[in-house]
């Protein structure tokens, strides 16, 4: 009886020494859960989810702060990857009808900007090129879409144009959807 | 000018599930009349029960679900099942119990699961067992087979029988009803007789029970048309069988008056019908060609465990639903070497 | 060694009837040239190439109108002469039936060549480096249908050396002959360019590698080979077994080598090319030709008169089906390509591109609707036959339930799209396009998740440089507050007209700092 308390006790003893060293040994720096949030969110730093960002966002959910059905631009999809890495349970987007907008950049109707550079210092990623009285415009490759430099135009002379599909950019349709018939399509 | 599109290939080749079913169910053909010589009508009647009862319940549930019914009745997979069950049924078994065990098969272990290729079990061995713990005493009531009795119930007695759970008149269960050569032979060493002495019994034939090993040996034939024919591969079978006599003949050289015969296991009981038939469903099998060998040797050493210590008549139905569960552990772990993964064997 | 040879296979494949009797009856003919040209600017793996004529200039034939772009690119040229009539968007034979940029050129009728570079008939004393840049200003690609760049493929240098050079005359898919016929007419061409390629990359030897239904082309070859008194070159005799022409596959068959999974051909020494793409490096280098035609065929049920014809690159196919007699009323799709790893094109307004090896024009029965899916059985078929030897019953569960990551793990990306497993499956599933939705649905992931990074990493750097300016505005702030404190304390001046100095001056900085460097956006 003895033997077996000393025994159990012991092996706690051990186990609590182990468990308590690899805390600090192991230890990870920083924040890695904000981190990881922040590696599904989708960057296009449009503040639609109230915050300043995709960052301050990542980190209000890390906390417990936020809900993780904010962000329009992710999805269902990247709510569903965050409530898997949080553990949460899916809930329906806040916002469904824009997270059904079609993928966009925003575009500079050259001959009326006047050049008065309020959409640069709105673009969070730095995707609109140009300087003071010079036409500004959009380096495409960059743009978000985040639709923050529509509003500060004084000529609203920005406008949303929808990404198509090129061939290669395409995607295969899911198998089930397809196959025409000669005739319907 | 619109053209009809649609991924490549745009080739298909001849191959359809039907085609595969139905060449299962040739081959079942030779076992099966087999069984119809040494048992007679009991079994006719059982499988008609069991083909009827699993088409009109998959019907029903297809139905239910709102799936193309005739398309998939038409990929004879339910009479395939029903089959199986029925030539693992004891030949008089009450009418009742065939329609429960075929209709739990078919609804419970294949449809609530899916559908066809979505079942994790065998259908056919799910309604076995289930038969089998629910009603222990008709499920072991056998048929000695013809050969030994001399006589077989004639087709009104057996439809008798089947119908109404009595013997015919004048007669009791005792007289009519046999113990199986498994069943026989777990009886007597448990009472501690010999196997030389057991082995006198008339029960006993060249390989196995009388009459049934010869059942063995055609379903042997139609499990050999089935590998020629490629409907199945041969490593479930020649692994499960394989194991199996290898862990009889271990224990039998061991101490040959406890441990029966190695050929024993082959042919008195449901071995060769589980390993050609049962244990190849594809659906509920391992499918890497490394996988299926170890599926079926463990089969074949479970099936030697469960018939020697275990409690119930045969093993081949726990066996294979255990493996059953296991399957999909086996295929990740066994996936293949593929092309171009290992170095390149070039000197 | 050949007999040690024959013992190499692969595994799975599948024996297809290979109707390749239909349109082997006559020889190549040339098409004339139409009126309309259609050049995409993608026609080839890579970059776009990047257009070097306007609308409105005049072209010769042979002329250079779009340049490669890039590394991996591919330069095009003006297939006759005529005027350039537009630049732009135009439907593109791809299976998304999406438009993509071409250079649109309408013939004059002359047919009138622009200068053409001096042939390089003394090549094997060229540097290497020359001849790949004439394989490379000529265009040239894998004509077999893969259309890689061979300028890209001939450079070796850099990795483990080439001692085989494979040419690829396999041609495993059924209907296609183009290869076919190439080989009985030009058999001396073929064996030129194969010349060349050898002495490119210092092969020790080259096998050709060609299915046995082809007897006639084999021995078109083995006699140009006899008086060219060439060494070391052999034509190798396989036997007929879809996918043989995949080139892994034939590098196996030939060699018993296995390319590695994710690896090239040069990591175990071979360096695979096609037989007409030989033909095209003769021609660039011997004729100083660049590729603006090709030979393709056209056949099956659907097409009065099968046969194969040299037509001009960026030629319509409906141009093309005209020419060869029409349609016939059985025609049910037009397959680009082979019937197992075609692309079925909605219309037939679509260019030639370098990569056209066939139109098949489908009947009912040669091309059968897909019967309903079944769900998958597990029987395996579709093992035993992939010759990559995948499980394709799992990537497909997988891609099925848009489990992308296992999918991959059961190496989806080491499908060669050979569409054997669907071939076989008695479930009718079609499997390869499931492996194509799950790829291009990956691909979209991971360009996603670049820009998703490039985005973080651009707005990172501009919070930075915001905070960075804040940080200077406000040290110079505080150095100049120093400073006027310094002063007010020496000379005990009105303090009230310090402070509305200091306040002005703050506005001034405030107002300097505003507009943070907007010349440089991205400068970071
Ligand atoms: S061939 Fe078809 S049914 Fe058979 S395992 Fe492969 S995918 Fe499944
Ligand atoms: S298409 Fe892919 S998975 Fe199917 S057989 Fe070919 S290589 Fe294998």
């Amino acid at each position: 009886m003895i033997t077996a308390i000393l025994t159990i006790a012991g092996l706690a003893t051990l186990f609590g020494l182990i468990l308590g060293y690899s805390a600090i040994r192991f230890r990870v720096e920083g924040d890695p859960i904000a981190d990881q949030i922040d590696a599904l969110l989708p960057q296009t730093q449009c503040g639609q989810c109230g915050f300043a960002g995709c960052r301050p966002y990542a980190e209000a959910m890390a906390t417990g702060e936020a809900e993780i059905n904010r962000c329009p631009p992710g999805g269902e999809a990247t709510m569903i990857a965050l409530a898997e890495l949080l553990g949460r349970d899916p809930v329906a987007l806040e916002d469904e009808a824009a997270a059904e907008k079609p993928k966009s950049v925003a575009y500079i109707v050259e001959d009326e900007c006047i050049g008065c550079t309020l959409c640069i210092q709105a673009c969070p990623v730095d995707a609109i090129m140009g300087a003071a009285k010079q036409m500004h415009t959009v380096i495409t490759d960059e743009c978000t879409g985040c639709e923050l430099c529509l509003p500060p135009c004084p000529v609203e002379c920005i406008h949303m144009q929808p990404l198509g599909a090129t061939p290669q950019t395409w995607k295969w349709p899911y198998p089930a959807d397809t196959v025409t018939e000669a005739g319907h399509g | 000018m619109q053209f009809a599109t649609g991924s490549s290939p745009h080739l298909a080749g001849p191959q359809s599930v039907t085609r595969v079913m139905a060449l299962v169910l040739l081959a079942l053909v030779p076992g099966t009349l087999a069984m119809l010589w040494y048992f007679g009508w009991g079994l006719l009647i059982n499988l008609a029960i069991a083909v009827i009862t699993a088409v009109v319940a998959e019907a029903a549930i297809l139905l239910l679900r709102g799936r193309p019914v005739a398309a998939t009745l038409i990929d004879l997979s339910a009479v395939v099942t029903a089959w199986l069950l029925a030539l693992a049924l004891p030949p008089l078994l009450p009418w009742w119990q065939t329609v429960l065990g075929t209709t739990f098969a078919i609804v419970i272990a294949k449809q609530l699961f899916g559908g066809i290729g979505f079942n994790p079990f065998n259908p056919a061995m799910a309604g076995y067992v289930l038969l089998l713990v629910s009603f222990p005493v008709t499920m072991t009531r056998w048929l000695p087979p013809e050969v030994l009795s001399g006589n077989l119930p004639s087709l009104a007695d057996s439809l008798h029988m089947i119908f109404s759970g009595t013997p015919p008149a004048g007669q009791t269960w005792d007289v009519i009803s046999g113990a199986t050569p498994l069943d026989q032979m777990r009886t007597e060493l448990s009472q501690n007789r010999m196997i030389s002495e057991i082995h006198k019994s008339p029960l006993w034939g060249d390989f196995g029970g009388r009459g049934w090993e010869w059942v063995g040996n055609w379903f042997l034939l139609g499990g050999l048309f089935m590998i020629w024919r490629r409907v199945i591969s041969w490593r479930i079978p020649a692994s499960m069988l394989g194991a199996l006599l290898l862990v009889a003949g271990l224990f039998w050289a061991i101490d040959p008056e406890t441990h029966p015969f190695p050929a024993f296991h082959l042919f008195s009981g449901g071995a060769i019908l589980g390993a050609f038939f049962i244990a190849t469903d594809p659906v509920s099998a391992s499918t890497t060609p490394r996988g299926q060998l170890i599926y079926g040797a463990l089969i074949g050493v479970l099936v030697f465990i469960i018939r020697t210590w275990g409690g119930y008549p045969d093993a081949v139905a726990f066996s294979v639903l255990l493996l059953n569960m296991a399957a999909p552990t086996i295929d990740y772990y066994t996936q293949p070497r593929i092309f171009g993964q290992r170095k390149s064997n070039d000197a | 060694m050949a007999d040690a040879r024959k013992d190499w296979s692969f595994h799975g494949g599948v024996h297809l009837d290979d109707h390749k009797a239909e349109s082997t009856g006559q020889p190549v003919r040339r098409l004339p040239i139409p009126d309309r040209l259609t050049l995409p600017l993608h026609q080839h793996i890579g970059l776009s190439a990047e257009p070097v004529v306007r609308v409105g200039d005049l072209v010769k034939k042979g002329q250079l109108v779009a340049q490669a772009s890039d590394y991996v690119s591919a330069s095009i040229h003006a297939p006759t002469s005529g005027r350039v009539v537009g630049i732009g968007p135009q439907a593109v034979p791809h299976p998304s039936g999406l438009y993509d940029a071409c250079i649109v050129i309408e013939s004059d009728g002359k047919d009138a060549w622009t200068d053409l570079p001096e042939p390089m008939t003394d090549y094997a004393t060229l540097p290497t480096a020359d001849l790949r840049e004439r394989i490379r200003w000529a265009g040239i690609v894998g004509l077999g249908g893969a259309a890689f760049p061979t300028a890209v493929k001939v450079n070796t240098s850099g990795q483990r050396p080439i001692d085989t050079l494979v040419i690829n005359a396999a041609e495993c898919e059924p209907y296609i002959t183009c290869d076919d016929m190439l080989m009985r007419e030009q058999a001396a061409d073929v064996v030129e360019g194969i010349g060349i390629l050898r002495h490119l990359v210092g092969a020790r030897q080259c096998l050709i590698g060609i299915e046995d239904n082809k007897p006639e082309a084999a021995e078109a070859l083995r006699q140009a080979l006899s008086t060219k008194a060439d060494t070391g070159t052999e034509v190798v005799v396989i036997p007929t077994l879809y996918p043989s022409g995949g080139e892994k596959q034939l590098i196996r068959l030939l060699t018993g080598r296995e390319v590695p999974s994710h690896g090239l051909p040069a990591a175990v020494g071979v360096l695979c090319q096609n037989v007409a793409t030989a033909v095209a490096v003769a021609d660039a280098v011997l004729r100083g030709r660049p590729l603006i035609e090709r030979v393709i065929t056209v056949t099956g049920r659907g097409v009065r008169q099968p046969g194969n014809f040299r037509v001009a690159i960026g030629s319509a196919a409906d141009f093309v089906i005209a020419q060869s007699g029409g349609y016939s009323d059985a025609v049910r799709q037009l397959i680009l390509g082979g019937p197992m790893m075609g692309f079925a094109m909605q219309h037939d307004q679509v260019p030639v591109t370098k990569a056209t090896n066939c139109l098949l024009a489908a009947a009912q029965d040669e091309v059968p609707a897909h019967p309903a899916e079944r769900p998958c059985i597990r029987c395996g078929e579709c093992v035993k036959v992939c010759p990559a030897q995948l499980l394709p019953q799992q990537i497909f569960w997988h891609a099925r339930a848009h489990d992308f990551d296992k999918a991959q793990d059961y190496h989806l990306f080491d499908c060669i799209e050979c569409g054997c497993c669907a071939y076989v499956c008695p479930a009718h599933i079609p499997l390869v396009h499931y492996y194509r939705f799950a790829k291009t649905e990956i691909w979209a992931q991971e360009r996603e998740r670049e820009k998703s990074d490039l985005a973080r990493r651009r707005h990172e750097a501009r919070v930075a440089r915001i905070e960075r300016l804040e940080q200077e505005r406000k040290a110079r702030l505080r150095q100049k507050k120093e400073a006027l404190e310094q002063k007010s304390g020496e000379s005990a001046a009105d303090p009230k007209k310090a402070a509305i100095e200091a306040a002005m001056r703050r506005v001034a900085a405030k107002k300097a700092a505003q507009p943070p460097e907007p010349e440089t956006p991205g400068g970071e």
